[in-house]
């Protein structure tokens, strides 16, 4: 499974990205963490506020950081 | 593609909502009684002479700052809330198929309540032009965003007084509107970049987020924690300087070069603006200073539009996306209409 963090350089971007890698780890989360900075990358997912998770290619949020426990329930929904 | 985005949360009335509630009347109380307060710490405890200019320094110093947080606080919490029921997909669905003028007054409003960030400007850009929102009406979206934000308007209302605060947001918008439309009238599709009407048209029918009420100030609590936390050093910083300008610059020094007779200040302030951008909230106080020292309204109100609406960053960043033409046909409509409002309000104030 994959989790893509789409966004620019912002720093929330880069603050959602640490994030996420630091709950994958923690968690023992078998997933690849994917940091997607070409815009037109992004725009196939049709967002148009950074920085967006997509979880399988899936739109999970957009514009927001979400709650660790948020993001974890996500990724785990998402193997089941 | 999208998932149904469905937060919910047990308590509706949970203790998020209820505390700020509970908070609000003794932030009034406060708020109006700070001059008092400040009175008696700056002339009781500390026992300052009030006849000196330190004094004078100090006396602004102490009572501005808390001030301006207390505003900051309390109108960015609101703002973040009001915000939550808006969101970039649903302005443009609303734009979508609005016509020219009419389209560019809701776009003019919908920047000032719809979450911007000028880092996503090129998504957005992109999103809109997609959907068919017109040039000019994404314009006027990307000129009210910035310029009408809620950390100016906090600084506008606590330094300056409501009335500024509402000269600056009307003007603001006027801008906004008609600079969209002038754009929209020159036809400059054209300059747009290529790849943007060739990107692959992403259709994707959003689902509805459901939010709780003690979500929506979960989110109000997001915003002040990141936006307080990131201006505040500004803030102080552009106080303490105010506040040394205001004890210890002469009256009327500020006339000869920002007053009303000097013609060029006008054009000279917007220039002066566009590159500091990041530093608008502590220009801000500083500018406060100067228009007590014999700068006149129209210039500083010419400097501000300038510092907080047309930033350097985002056009840099907009670069990716239009061909230098229309960067510098909307920089240049820009400035002249925030150059009209500052010789309009020199002339008639």
């Amino acid at each position: 499974m994959t989790v893509k963090i789409l966004g620019t350089g912002c720093k929330k971007c880069k603050t959602l990205e640490s994030k996420v890698r630091e709950l994958v780890d923690q968690n023992n989360l078998n997933v690849n963490v994917e940091k997607v900075t070409d815009i037109k990358d992004m725009l196939k997912y049709g967002i148009m506020s950074t920085p967006a998770l997509v979880i399988d290619e899936k739109v999970k949020s957009v514009g927001v950081i979400p709650n660790d426990n948020q993001i974890i329930e996500w990724i785990k929904g998402e193997r089941i | 593609m999208w998932d149904k985005k469905v937060i919910t949360s047990e308590k509706a009335l949970s203790n998020k909502i209820i505390i700020p509630l509970v908070m609000l009347p003794f932030w009034f109380l406060l708020y109006f009684e700070l001059e008092k307060i400040t009175d008696l710490i700056v002339y009781g405890i500390l026992d300052f002479d009030d006849e000196k200019l330190m004094t004078n320094a100090i006396h602004f110093f102490v009572y501005e700052v808390p001030k301006v947080m207390m505003l900051l606080v309390l109108i960015v919490f609101v703002v973040g809330i009001v915000r939550t029921y808006f969101s970039p997909e649903k302005t443009r669905k609303i734009l979508g198929g609005k016509s020219l003028i009419v389209g560019n007054i809701s776009a003019g409003l919908l920047g000032i309540v719809t979450p911007f960030c000028s880092c996503s400007a090129i998504p957005l850009f992109i999103g809109f032009v997609q959907a068919g929102v017109p040039l000019g009406v994404t314009f006027s979206f990307l000129i009210a965003a910035p310029m009408i934000n809620e950390v100016a308007l906090v600084l506008l209302l606590g330094l300056f007084g409501w009335e500024i605060a509402l000269i600056y947001i009307s003007t603001g918008l006027v801008i906004a509107i008609s600079s969209g439309f002038v754009i929209g009238k020159l036809k400059l599709e054209k300059f747009v970049e290529g790849w943007v009407y060739e990107l692959q048209q992403t259709q994707i029918e959003s689902e509805e987020t459901k939010l709780s009420l003690s979500n929506r100030f979960d989110m109000g609590f997001e915003a002040v924690k990141e936006i307080v936390g990131k201006v505040w050093i500004y803030i102080v910083l552009g106080i303490a300087v105010g506040a040394a300008i205001h004890g210890y610059v002469p009256e009327n020094f500020m006339a000869g070069l920002m007053g009303a007779e000097a013609w060029w200040s006008v054009p000279l302030s917007v220039l002066l603006g566009i590159p500091m951008y990041s530093n608008a909230a502590g220009v801000i106080p500083i500018v406060q200073a100067l228009l007590e020292k014999g700068a006149s309204l129209g210039t500083v109100l010419a400097f501000m539009m300038s510092v907080i609406g047309l930033s350097l960053p985002e056009t840099i960043i907009l670069r990716k996306v239009l061909k230098m033409p229309l960067i510098f046909s909307f920089v240049a409509v820009v400035a002249v209409g925030i150059i009209l409002v500052g010789y309009i309000f020199n002339f008639f104030f």
